[in-house]
């Protein structure tokens, strides 16, 4: 005897429905929080009440909401490029040590330092921070754009690697030529290198008073619109999705491939890069070590929840920020990352959904 | 549901077989019945539901509804083995050999006998002996990747034959063949037949069905239109509108045309192929404005090698001259500016962006053009309009400019290409197998259009395993063979015999 009701798994021949991605997506979410719950249920917690704090950790006053912006910048700047690299199908999981070599370029304006900080206007300082930054990562993306196009190296390889000798970059220097006597950071920056903050204005607005809510988020709004005009509107984001969708028929077509896998990579790196920037400059004030939580990494899982939308991502940014805002709010410490990781296994797997079509069928009648 | 008596036992009966794929009836209330000792022609255009029919009878597919018996005994396959065990064999389009292994051990393959000491000799003398009785022409210790395309095919039979197939079905034998191996093939057929065995033909050409089946069975979208007739009761014409659905006229429109200055050039070019094995050998023809020049050849002696030179997608040694400019090693770009259109052979690994929209697929040589391409934008409205006029010209089926072309068929996936290509003014067009697997209503289109640029004064380099084809629309005909070129003629003076000859390079022409 077989079951009356068989599951039949169909390849989708049709259009999946454009609504289709983003349900997908925010059910992953969804599910991955009932996981979480009842995972949380098993170890004798008490999911409603743990979400509930968690929702306040994060969305409960002006503050934790600007903590979460504040956490959500380098993430979106991080998976703008990411997704950027993405979208040519170039494996570009080095944002980390883009980050942090961006960070390195832009903290060289205020250490060495490159112009007088006392009297140059701010507005120069943080201009060239900003550039020196984007140069830094789009330099460091470079290397292993270069690799692959010219030599076929593998990109998850090289910019994994990459990821380590980047650290170790940055340690160097901050514990010998920048050392902050001794200890292993760097002086704080001169004030004229911060990032403007919300809190810089507490005097005219009050409100404002211990809002730690900077600039950066800006440019990562601003990065967003322009990879969505650069990928809908421009002839090189035309190449760019006609490479990544098939770059047989780019090459046909006439494309120049090496010439655009260096330039994603390097726009790529850019983009973390200005994300190290937009970090020292706007939170920590100076180049130390863990100038990074991870964000190369979770902004991967960042462009890939937005489905490489630069709008969408701004969203998931966000959602990301609170989960890191709140997770700090929580014990275990670890179930930030646990929730972190079962979003993304289930946004990965429910890719399948867009691919195959899932019905349940009364099963055919055998004899 | 009851049946009425057989008058006849049947070695196949397959009755109101129902298969739904997403979108599409396959098969609906299929029946299709096999004689005991025929063969069979199973004949229809690409996606009318040959295949899938037979690979229900195979076991591969279980249909919705409807019934299969064999022999006169109702059966339910659950797996290929189940057909196998019941004395039906398939040859897939597409071999599934292994290589690097010898024709018996390919044969042996997954079959529960010689155990674990394989004692190969024993065995090659036993495929021998099958070969032998039924005419398949094969050495049993042969490597796989030794043999040619027709010889595979024999191992791919022979494989079916010793599973103990009684009833075999080919799908599409003859599209890999050239002409010799097509008549050997067909002896080989009428000689199994002869030893009681009953064989499927799937085909959708209908010189090869006239000359091989006995009775035929026509599909159209899914439904039969014909259902089992004598071969001597049709002709020609009346078949194909079984296929097609409307008459279709077997009268290409050539004109004759007086050729003009060279417009290609190529000039001892030798090039590799991917494996960094000689491919192209000291190759040198012209071609001229206004002229069609057919390259006849069996697959892999260099055609696909001798369209990416052209067109820049291959690096080179040699010289090729397009209006006079040297392209050979340069990259795809400038051949494109030199006015060059080109039809890849494969449709979805090269000539198209399967996940893009029609339109982004469309404008592919034109995005970086005016009026699309406006300084570093494109503009899509343009690119709209142009998709559309194209669509509108060429008689595209599509459900909108946004659909992805990986949901379109092949004919329309073809039509896209060509309208695309020839959109541009081509002063060049490299068509390489323009018309491979298109139904007998978009060949005739396809080659049309073809023509049509020739009278426009393009030169066009049409390089095709279809001889017919070649015979049809080219001017003069030049067949390789290993990567040369081993003979060139005016079609006028072209014979069926010799370019076979030449093809299979038992002939060169003696200068």
């Amino acid at each position: 005897m077989s079951a009356p009701y068989r599951l039949r798994i169909q390849k989708r021949t049709e259009e999946v429905p454009r609504w289709l991605p983003m349900a997908t997506s925010i059910g992953a979410i969804i599910l991955a929080f009932l996981i979480s719950g009842l995972i949380l249920t098993i170890i004798g917690g008490d999911p409603i009440r743990t979400f509930r704090y968690f929702f306040n950790a994060a969305f409960g006053s002006w503050g934790a909401l600007s903590d979460v912006v504040v956490k959500a910048t380098p993430l979106l700047l991080i998976g703008l490029g990411c997704g950027l690299a993405f979208r040519m199908r170039l494996w570009n999981i080095g944002a980390e040590g883009q980050f942090y070599i961006g960070a390195f370029f832009a903290s060289l304006v205020p250490l060495v330092p490159l112009v007088d900080m006392q009297t140059t206007p701010k507005f120069i300082i943080l201009l060239m921070m900003a550039l020196l930054g984007m140069l830094g990562g789009g330099l460091y993306g470079l290397i292993p754009g270069w690799l692959k196009a010219k030599f076929n190296v593998s990109e998850i390889i090289s910019t994994l690697m990459l990821n380590y000798v980047a650290v170790f970059w940055n340690n160097y220097w901050i514990y010998s030529e920048f050392s902050d006597a001794g200890f292993q950071m760097t002086p704080m920056f001169a004030k004229s290198a911060w990032l403007p903050r919300l809190a810089d204005y507490a005097r005219e607005v009050k409100a404002f008073s211990g809002i730690t809510l900077h600039l950066g988020v800006v440019f990562g709004i601003i990065a967003a619109i322009i990879i969505w005009i650069i990928m809908t509107r421009s002839r090189w984001g035309y190449e760019i999705n006609l490479i990544g969708d098939n770059p047989q028929a780019a090459r046909y077509a006439g494309i120049d491939i090496t010439r655009n896998i260096i330039l994603v990579f390097m726009l790529s790196g850019a983009l973390a890069g200005l994300a190290g920037m937009s970090e020292v400059s706007g939170v920590v004030h100076r180049l130390q070590e863990r100038i990074s939580t991870n964000y190369g990494f979770s902004g991967v899982i960042v462009a890939w929840l937005a489905k490489l939308n630069p709008f969408a991502t701004i969203l998931v940014s966000f959602l990301f920020g609170a989960l890191i805002v709140a997770g700090r709010e929580i014990q275990p410490s670890g179930l930030y990352f646990f929730i972190q990781g079962t979003i993304l296994f289930l946004v990965i797997s429910s890719d399948v959904l867009l691919r195959y079509k899932f019905e349940l069928v009364r099963a055919a009648s055998e004899e | 549901m009851t049946n009425s008596p057989q008058e006849q036992i049947n070695a196949v009966e397959m009755r109101d077989i129902v298969l739904r794929f997403p979108g599409v009836l396959a098969n609906d209330h299929v029946n299709f019945t096999l004689r005991h000792g025929e063969i069979h022609a199973l004949l229809g255009e690409n996606g009318a539901g040959k295949s899938t029919l037979m690979n229900i009878l195979a076991g591969l597919y279980k249909p919705e509804s409807g019934t299969i018996r064999i022999n006169g005994e109702r059966v339910v396959f659950n797996s290929p083995r189940d057909a196998i065990s019941r004395g039906i064999g398939m040859v897939h389009q597409h071999f599934m050999l292994v290589p690097t292994q010898t024709v018996t051990e390919n044969i042996l393959l997954g079959l529960d006998k010689p155990g674990f000491l394989m004692r190969l000799p024993r065995y090659d003398q036993k495929v021998a002996d099958l070969a032998e009785k039924y005419g398949l022409k094969v050495q049993p210790d042969a490597k796989i990747w030794q043999l040619s395309v027709g010889e595979q095919q024999r191992v791919e039979i022979l494989k079916t034959l010793y599973r103990g197939a009684e009833i075999l079905i080919l799908d599409e034998p003859t599209a890999v063949l050239a002409p010799q191996e097509i008549q050997e093939l067909m002896d080989t057929l009428r000689l199994m037949v002869r030893q009681g065995k009953s064989i499927v033909f799937i085909s959708h050409k209908l010189n090869e069905v006239k000359q091989v089946a006995d009775r035929l069975t026509v599909l159209r979208k899914g439904k039969v239109t014909a259902d089992g007739i004598n071969l001597e009761d049709v002709d020609k014409e009346t078949l194909a509108e079984l296929m097609v659905g409307r008459k279709v006229i077997f009268q290409l429109n050539k004109k004759p045309h007086q050729p003009g200055e060279v417009v290609l050039d190529v000039q001892n070019v030798s090039a590799l192929n991917n494996r960094g094995l000689p491919a192209l050998k000291n190759i040198s023809f012209q071609l001229r404005k206004g002229e069609i020049l057919g390259i006849a050849g069996i697959a892999g002696n260099g055609q696909s090698e001798l369209a990416e030179v052209i067109t820049g997608l291959r690096s080179c040694q040699g010289k090729i001259l397009i209006n006079c400019q040297d392209v050979a090693n340069q990259s795809p770009k400038r051949a494109i500016d030199q006015g060059t259109a080109h039809i890849p052979e494969d449709r979805t690994g090269v000539g198209t962006a399967p996940g893009m929209a029609l339109t982004g697929n469309m404008i592919m040589k034109s995005y970086d053009r005016a009026p699309i391409s406006q300084k570093w934008r494109i503009s899509y409205t343009a690119a709209r309009e142009f998709a559309k006029n194209l669509k509108e010209k060429y008689d595209i089926q599509a459900p909108s400019l946004s659909t992805q072309v990986n949901k379109l068929s092949g004919g329309n996936l073809q039509k896209v290409i060509l309208a695309r290509e020839i959109s541009c003014g081509p002063k060049l067009i490299v068509a390489v197998q323009p018309t491979r697997g298109l139904d007998v209503g978009a060949i005739e289109g396809i080659q049309n259009l073809l023509l049509e640029q020739r009278d426009n004064d393009a030169a066009v380099l049409l390089i095709s395993e279809e001889l017919d084809e070649l015979l049809d629309l080219a001017d003069r005909i030049a067949v390789i063979f290993e990567g040369e070129i081993v003979g060139e003629f005016p079609t006028a003076e072209a014979d069926l015999k010799t370019i076979g000859l030449m093809m299979t390079g038992e002939l060169r022409r003696q200068e």
